[in-house]
């Protein structure tokens, strides 16, 4: 079957979808969005969460054809989406295209890594705070932390874990990871 | 495999009558699970994030009607005052992912004994509302509906369309066993209400069973118990020997195996901790509200 759903503010058409199928097969797949990682496929580890009309959910879980007509976010769109967040539609375009969200990347290496391209806070925030180890589990982890900051600027710590209770890491840098979500945090209400 | 796409409760109806094997799917977060590792294969899957009606909820005088597909965290966020228990259960289901797309209806179809809101509908007392095309709606009391492991009262045609559950009149606590807080399929779980107005307590069990159960033994005593003490007018602490008396029977309403999340004898003392602890919290809270009215008379 054929699934028409927008993907990082962009309309796009996923062809010979079989009906089993999952969104996140489809973006990965079909798409050639890898951000959204494949671990477990039976919702236990968050790597694949994605924003399915503005809500984070596992999109290992949500049939594709569940993505009919819905928008979906990835964490290769996640730098545009919160850059329209912050300034509507002020900032032009809106969206990342399939070719532009393809060959994203955080540019550089080591310490590097990230300048010159642009990132989101979040993305910044893990990197400044070494969030970020072998990176499997980080694009579920970005997702659902920006979704987070969105609705609540000053989250405890309780707030935090709770909001990232579904996301696993399999390297167990849980501690950065908290001062990451943290760090933007303060950044955001900063306004920096 | 087709993917059946109904835009309204009418066509989700017509389309089970035409296909009754095929699967609903809503939040998918049990389905997608079992085709992912293909375990199952169904010819159809019968989409029904389409069908607006189910994302409801309405409060009523006696009931709030629960659409199937309200999402747990619709739930905690909304219902705590008048389902206390259910919402309690709500959060403690997976990850706040799983709680955005999962709903009741769900947990009703699957019917698998660890779901986490079955001992809570059990104790609040509940009916679901099931329709078909050709039958129209019944409504099949909560105590009926759960018929075997992993199965129900539901016809091949029928759908689930909501959950009626009773208001809480008295407090409500919902206990779960796991090896953690979050992304935990129950060990074994306690739900229990107390029902001031007529006097009565009720309590589920989830995972210590083939089904989801009632103790209905333990809530028999209970309830002459405290009738005999006074307990409901004086508001007295309760009694040790009542409570260890109340746990023991909770404990052999059980009839539990053993498996990788637990032994048969693990759920079984589990389940009577649980019953103590939360017959001592909604007690206490049930004093606390009583001495505060009589504060304020
Ligand atoms: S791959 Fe979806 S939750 Fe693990
Ligand atoms: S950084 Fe390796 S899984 Fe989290």
């Amino acid at each position: 079957m054929r699934v028409n759903f927008t993907v990082n503010g962009r309309p796009q058409e996923a062809d010979d979808v079989w009906e089993g199928e999952s969104l996140l097969y489809v973006l990965r797949e079909r798409l050639g969005l890898p951000g959204s990682k494949n671990a477990c496929e039976q919702g236990e580890c968050g790597s694949c969460t994605v924003r399915l009309d503005g809500v984070p959910v596992c999109s290992c879980l949500v049939a594709a054809g569940q993505a009919e007509g819905r928008e979906v976010v990835t964490v290769e769109g996640l730098a545009d989406f919160a850059k329209q967040r912050t300034c509507g539609d002020s900032c032009g375009t809106a969206g990342t295209s399939l070719d532009e969200a393809r060959q994203w990347a955080a540019k550089g290496t080591d310490s590097q890594t990230g300048e010159g391209t642009e990132l989101s806070p979040i993305q910044q925030a893990f990197i400044d705070a070494g969030a970020v180890q072998c990176g499997f589990c980080t694009p579920g982890l970005l997702v659902a932390s920006d979704e987070l900051l969105e609705r609540n600027s000053n989250p405890s710590d309780a707030d935090i874990r709770e909001a990232l209770s579904g996301n696993l890491c399999r390297c167990t840098g849980y501690e950065k990871i908290m001062d990451a979500v943290r760090l933007a945090a303060a950044r955001q209400s900063e306004g920096v | 495999m087709d993917f059946l796409r109904p835009a309204s409760w009418e066509e989700a109806l017509a389309a089970k009558a035409e296909h009754p094997t095929a699967v609903p799917i809503a939040g998918g977060t049990d389905v997608m699970v079992e085709i992912n590792f293909d375990h199952r294969r169904p010819e159809y899957l019968l989409d029904l994030n389409r069908v607006g009606d189910l994302y409801e909820w309405e409060v009523g005088e006696e009931t709030v009607r629960l659409g199937a597909s309200v999402p747990y965290t619709r739930i905690m966020e909304n219902l705590r005052a008048e389902l206390p228990g259910l919402a309690l259960a709500s959060h403690t289901v997976a990850s706040p992912q799983i709680r955005n797309r999962g709903g009741v209806g769900g947990n009703l179809g699957t019917a698998s004994p660890a779901g986490d809101a079955h001992p809570a509908l059990l104790a609040a007392g509940a009916e679901v509302e099931v329709e078909s095309a050709a039958r129209g709606t019944r409504l099949i009391p909560i105590d009926d509906f759960y018929t075997g492991v992993k199965r129900n009262a539901l016809q091949p045609d029928e759908l689930i369309r909501a959950v009626h559950v009773a208001k809480a009149d008295g407090p409500q606590q919902y206990s779960k066993v796991g090896t953690r807080n979050a992304m935990v399929i129950a060990v074994c779980a306690f739900g229990l209400a107390l029902h001031p107005g007529t006097r009565t307590v009720r309590t589920g069990i989830g995972s210590a069973a083939p089904t989801p159960v009632r103790a209905r033994a333990a809530e028999e005593f209970l309830n002459a118990a405290l009738e005999e003490g006074g307990f409901w007018d004086n508001g007295k602490i309760i009694t040790p020997s009542v409570a260890k008396q109340f746990a023991d029977l909770c404990s052999a309403a059980c009839n539990p195996i053993d498996d990788v999340r637990g032994t048969a004898s693990y759920r079984r003392h589990a389940v009577g901790v649980m019953a103590r602890r939360t017959l001592t919290w909604t007690w206490e809270s049930y004093r606390g509200t009583r001495r505060a009215s009589e504060g304020a008379a």
